[in-house]
């Protein structure tokens, strides 16, 4: 096995293009995270002031927040069921400029359309990797909604350090490894529904 | 201790320390796997449940609904105080920090801040022998029970049915339920017994058989052939779909085939508390 493959936010045109499902890849840099309502709301009403997506990675996840001597620690972050979004997805990866969505159990065609027009990968993470990718992220550096939304809707940034492992699933040139599974999996099915 | 801290402090432990049954199940599971993908995510899972250990914070961060089945005994002089301390115990456990507030209104959307509500924590009370009390804790993640099932087949259908059905249902859910997976099912009774059933068999040691030889038989050829779809760990293809395939169940009208499916994540979290008749913790 060769070293990490580790990639950076803002991502370019030309490492999207580079990453073909199957691969693993970590990453770093700015990110943040939006679930159904954020991702609703801020199509409602646009960006909040002050956060810039362009090229980052939107995180599908809904971390715990504790307070501790008055600050807000994250104690838990792992990613959360992307499906949920499908609906939301194309128009916001258009609308925000975020390039690569992570998250877990993939997503639809909706999506798969809108990542190969502009340009961007959904990455997933394994479910259930709380404590691991709270390490990763680091100290939150920013929260926005947390009013509106309450800390497990609100939208968390994060300087991320080599958050991963994640899988590219669904990359900028339509291919969806959760299709080609499904594939296979679809025909075992047949084999042994015929055999019952 | 008083009651409501015994079991904040067990919920506490069960979010962040996974049981060993599951543990091992999980090594077993990365053994026996070939692929790349599937022991990449069975390895970063136990990595996972090791630095949650180690560091005292939640293995997951859908810490799920309050799931109970409290199991009383008909002399148990303290039922009152302990069905106050559930959702006590609970209530603190968000505010402290290891519980992610999750109950949310169903109309407005609204999060009640404290997991708490009408039904929840969902308490099941089942009033068994004895003067002591056994408090089963099962957080249960909304990724997982969003694809759990139920089917009122006919009785034309049958087990053949049943295979067909969850079989389907498996290849279908994908990675989206967090395999390996722990399948719970309940044949027979209503709509409400046999869900209520696939919930509470999620609680049996992993790899124990039913005693019934048919359920035995029939928990064993589903483990195999969910197996043999090769969804596999997150989806992404491998031998483990399911960790454990456990069957309960009561008796059917004879005009109806109920069928529920209890969908747990790898991440099964679950303790049990053991009372005696003064309130005091036993093992």
């Amino acid at each position: 096995m060769t070293g990490k493959r580790i990639i950076r936010t803002p991502l370019d045109q030309k490492t999207i293009g580079s990453l073909k499902i199957g691969d693993v890849v970590f990453l770093s840099g700015r990110i943040f995270t939006a679930r159904d309502q954020a991702h609703m709301l801020m199509l409602k009403d646009g960006l909040p002031p002050g956060l810039e997506t362009k090229g980052l990675a939107v995180y599908h996840c809904g971390p715990i927040v504790k307070q501790m001597n008055g600050e807000r620690v994250i104690t838990s972050a792992g990613p959360t069921t992307s499906m949920r979004m499908e609906s939301l997805e194309p128009e916001f990866l258009e609308m925000s400029g975020a390039r690569a969505v992570i998250g877990k159990g993939g997503m639809g065609h909706g999506t798969l359309k809108a990542l190969e027009k502009l340009g961007a990968v959904y990455l997933s993470i394994t479910g259930g990797l709380g404590a691991l990718a709270m390490k990763r992220l680091g100290p939150m550096k920013e929260v926005h909604f947390l009013e509106e939304l309450g800390p497990v809707e609100a939208v968390w940034v994060f300087d991320a350090e080599e958050l991963g492992p994640l899988v590219v699933t669904m990359d900028s040139h339509g291919n969806s490894l959760h299709d080609a599974v499904s594939a296979v999996t679809g025909e075992n099915l047949a084999r042994v529904l015929d055999g019952l | 201790m008083n009651l409501a801290e015994i079991l904040g402090r067990a919920l506490g432990e069960a979010v962040i320390a996974m049981p060993d049954d599951l543990e091992q199940a999980l090594r077993k599971a990365r053994e026996n796997e070939t692929g790349e993908l599937a022991r990449m995510h069975l390895k970063a899972i136990l990595d996972n449940i090791e630095l949650a250990r180690t560091d005292r914070v939640p293995v997951c961060e859908d810490t799920g609904i309050q799931t109970v089945f409290l199991d009383a005994g008909r002399d148990f002089p303290l039922l009152g105080e302990l069905l106050a301390a559930i959702p006590e115990a609970v209530e603190k456990a968000t505010k402290t920090g290891p519980l992610r507030p999750n109950t949310v209104d169903p109309f407005t959307g609204m999060n009640h801040g404290d997991n708490l509500g009408p039904g929840a924590p969902a308490i099941n009370l089942t009033i068994v022998e004895g003067d002591g009390a056994a408090i089963h804790l099962l957080p249960k993640g909304g990724g997982s029970e969003q694809l759990s099932a139920l089917w009122m087949l006919t009785p034309a259908d049958g087990i053949k049915g049943l295979k067909r059905e969850v079989l389907s249902h498996v290849q279908k859910a994908g990675g989206r339920p967090c395999p390996p997976v722990i399948i719970g099912l309940g044949i027979g009774g209503s709509a409400d017994t046999c869900m209520k059933l696939a919930k509470r068999s999620l609680l049996r040691q992993l790899g124990s058989r039913n005693p019934d030889p048919n359920a035995a038989a029939l928990e064993e050829e589903l483990l195999e052939s969910v197996n043999s779809l090769g969804v596999g760990p997150m989806g992404m293809g491998g031998k483990t779909t399911a960790l454990a395939v456990n069957v309960e169940f009561a008796p059917r009208h004879p005009a109806t085939f109920p069928v529920g499916l209890a969908m747990q994540c790898w991440c099964h979290r679950h303790v049990t508390i053991k009372l005696d008749r003064n309130g005091k913790a036993v093992p």
